[in-house]
């Protein structure tokens, strides 16, 4: 009764990105201003973008606020540029999935919380953890050039600006990026251990005997 | 070899270590509730897979309740769908559903220690940051996704790297007035929204250990609001004696065994920590915050900064003050405010509920402001009733609400209008987070109860 069947959501494969950003240049940037609590209320996961930092562009009455910059045509692109401590706050996956239903597949910024990296990265939305001053010139770059297009390549584990020489190297799990760059989510590596997780239940020192039910 | 409490609990569930450093972590308890688990269900419908331990996961309905007449239906349409989903979704799967109408419902961290499903030694997740507030039982407990809610569901483990650890020891007495929401407010204060994050935190020292578990909680509950995973309490017999005869926990004899073990639970003398930090109570005042991180939190009596902290931006420390109104250099005290609310899975148990009834008893709220007292469960609302302490809430002009998160996140019906302050005993003061442009400040029980009592933003040590 319990088998795997190969039907599941796989996640999109992710190898290398050429893209302008979009740039967001603010700090501890919380899963509350991502997708505001109210708009939690799916039992879906799509339809998400359309909400994306909803409090910050719009206005009451819903018309786009002109001084955001996802309502700034002179941006645009598949990666968004954050201030550090980006996604920090509520654990909603909701955040990862509205960053991605609008069209973002990498976020960089200086700092990560944990559990939106995670989030992020088990959908397909590549977090690019880069040092304070590359960040900064990130923002620089796209501010001389909002045309400027940023090379991101997962199996090489690199950021570059294109034009100039600087490149970062990031860091990635290497069990994650092999999810990443196959499109395997962590499901069908658990799912392939059942037996060993049985038998781990087994040799378990049971320190609370009593079941919930 | 010398282990930290956080290595022993983790060691004894690592089904197997994977090549890259990732532990497959098996896990004891997983809460559910209706707002992360849908998608998580509809993922098992589609491999077409049972929930592979249903007696280790436990839901409620907690987030999208109302808390006024919950014996009629959810108003919202959107909202009631959410909950009934998670009632199908549980008579489905087979899970235990403690949701609307049910006399244990509550807040999910509320509900599990309350019933003893929350014990020492296991680890806990949900689909939800604040789980962090389970490790008052020395417990590894920590907030997931809604992918590894599904992980969970299917195979009741994740894949984890294993967090650094950090140990935050607070030493002395508290002074009047001062309780232990003040001590994880000033703790964030220190150590910055962003400055626990790949640790999990254990929290130790003398001023800790005088904790009831009601106050633990609070301080695990907000671990995550400096980054950290979690953070967690070695056991004692404070612990065990609340842990006792609760409908889930061991009973007789099995509880006796079950105590032995527990008294293992503890980092060992020699045992090394990542990093380690060190606190005196007698340092500490009621703490209130001024922006919209819960980092930024200050002294009742200290005044609104006039720069960033280290490694901030003026840009962002700007918009923050914008946003709540403040202006650089501003004092606190006596700011005038309109709404309190005293909940949340922060401060909503019997203990808070009778340190804010003993502050008001024979007291009037100020007439502008609306007060607003939602226990954390059913239980909590019971117990309170028992006490009386409705009837001196309503009588000082509070309303004495049902459980559930409420104003915490402004999601349900209970939202802090634009642009008005409210002093919350919540978590997060972050933008929107009560309700679009509601300002808050997050504030201890008694504070927050006094300000109530003001109309305005008071030092609760001269109240
Ligand atoms: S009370 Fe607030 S913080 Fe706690 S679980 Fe509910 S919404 Fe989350």
């Amino acid at each position: 009764m319990f088998e795997i069947i190969d039907v599941i959501k796989k996640m999109e494969k992710f190898t290398h990105i050429v893209s302008t950003a979009v740039p967001l240049p603010i700090e501890d940037v919380d899963t509350d201003q991502i997708i505001p609590a109210r708009f939690l209320k799916a039992t879906t996961r799509e339809g998400f973008g359309k909400n994306l930092f909803c409090d910050w562009r719009y206005n009451a009455d819903g018309s786009p606020k002109s001084d955001f910059v996802l309502n700034n045509p002179t941006y645009s692109g598949k990666i968004l540029v954050a201030g550090k401590n980006f996604g920090c706050g509520s654990s909603r996956e909701h955040a990862a999935w509205a960053l991605t239903d609008y069209g973002f597949k990498v976020v960089v910024s200086s700092f990560f919380a944990d559990i939106f990296r995670g989030n992020a990265l088990n959908n397909g939305l590549l977090p690019v953890q880069v040092s304070p001053a590359f960040l900064h010139e990130m923002f620089t770059a796209i501010e001389a050039d909002p045309q400027t297009k940023f090379i991101v390549s997962l199996e090489h584990q690199t950021i570059a600006i294109p034009g100039t020489e600087r490149e970062e190297q990031f860091d990635i799990d290497p069990f994650r990026k092999v999810c990443m760059l196959n499109g395997y989510d962590d499901i069908d590596f658990l799912l392939s251990l059942k037996d060993e997780i049985e038998q781990f239940e087994q040799g378990k020192e049971v320190l609370n005997e009593k079941a919930v039910a | 070899m010398s282990k930290t409490l956080f290595d022993k609990i983790w060691d004894a569930h690592v089904v197997k270590s994977v090549e890259g450093g990732q532990d497959v972590l098996y896990i004891d308890r997983h809460f559910i509730h209706e707002v992360t688990s849908p998608q998580a269900f509809d993922g098992l419908r589609q491999r077409n897979i049972p929930v592979f331990r249903t007696k280790n996961t436990v839901a409620t309905a907690d987030h999208n309740v109302p808390t006024l007449n919950q014996h009629l239906p959810i108003n919202d349409p959107l909202g009631r769908f959410q909950v009934e989903k998670l009632t199908e979704n549980c008579n489905e799967f087979g899970v235990d559903l403690y949701g609307l109408g049910h006399r244990w419902q509550g807040i999910v961290h509320v509900i599990g220690p309350e019933l003893g499903i929350t014990q020492p030694g296991m680890t806990i997740v949900c689909g939800d940051s604040h789980t962090s507030t389970h490790g008052a039982f020395g417990t590894i407990a920590f907030g997931i996704g809604t992918s590894q809610v599904e992980q969970v569901l299917a195979s009741q483990c994740l894949l984890l790297k294993r967090p650094k650890r950090m140990r935050i020891t607070v030493d002395g007495e508290l002074a009047g007035g001062v309780v232990s929401k003040d001590i994880i407010l000033y703790i964030i204060s220190k150590l910055s929204a962003a400055g626990g994050t790949g640790y999990f935190v254990e929290y130790a020292g003398s001023a800790i250990r005088s904790l009831s578990m009601e106050a633990r909680m609070t301080i695990c509950n907000m671990s995550i609001e400096m980054g950290a995973r979690g953070g967690l309490i070695a056991p004692d017999d404070t612990t065990f004696e609340y842990v006792r005869g609760r409908e889930f926990a061991p009973q007789g004899a099995d509880f006796e065994a079950a105590v032995a073990k527990w008294r293992t639970l503890f980092s060992d003398p020699d045992a090394v920590f990542d990093k380690e930090y060190h606190y005196k109570a007698e340092d500490i005042a009621p703490m209130v915050t001024y922006g919209t991180n819960p980092g930024m939190g200050i002294p009742v009596t200290a005044s609104v900064p006039t720069a960033p902290a280290e490694g901030d931006s003026v840009a962002s420390f700007e918009k923050s003050l914008g946003y709540m109104g403040f202006t650089p250099g501003e004092q606190i005290l006596g700011k005038k405010i309109s709404h309190v609310f005293i909940g949340s899975c922060t401060n909503s148990r019997i203990e808070d509920l009778r340190l804010a009834a003993k502050f008001v008893q024979g007291k009037q709220k100020a007439p502008h402001v609306s007060a607003m007292i939602v226990p954390g469960s059913k239980q909590v609302e019971a117990q309170a009733k028992a006490e009386g302490l409705d009837k001196i809430f309503t009588a000082a002009g509070f309303e004495f609400r049902e459980p559930g998160c409420s104003a915490c996140l402004g999601m349900n019906e209970d939202k802090v209008p634009a642009g008005e302050y409210c002093v919350s005993t919540s978590n997060r003061n972050f933008e929107g987070r009560q309700g679009p442009g509601a300002r808050t400040i997050l504030a201890s029980p008694l504070t927050a109860v006094a300000a109530a009592v003001a109309g305005e933003i008071v030092d609760v040590r001269n109240n």
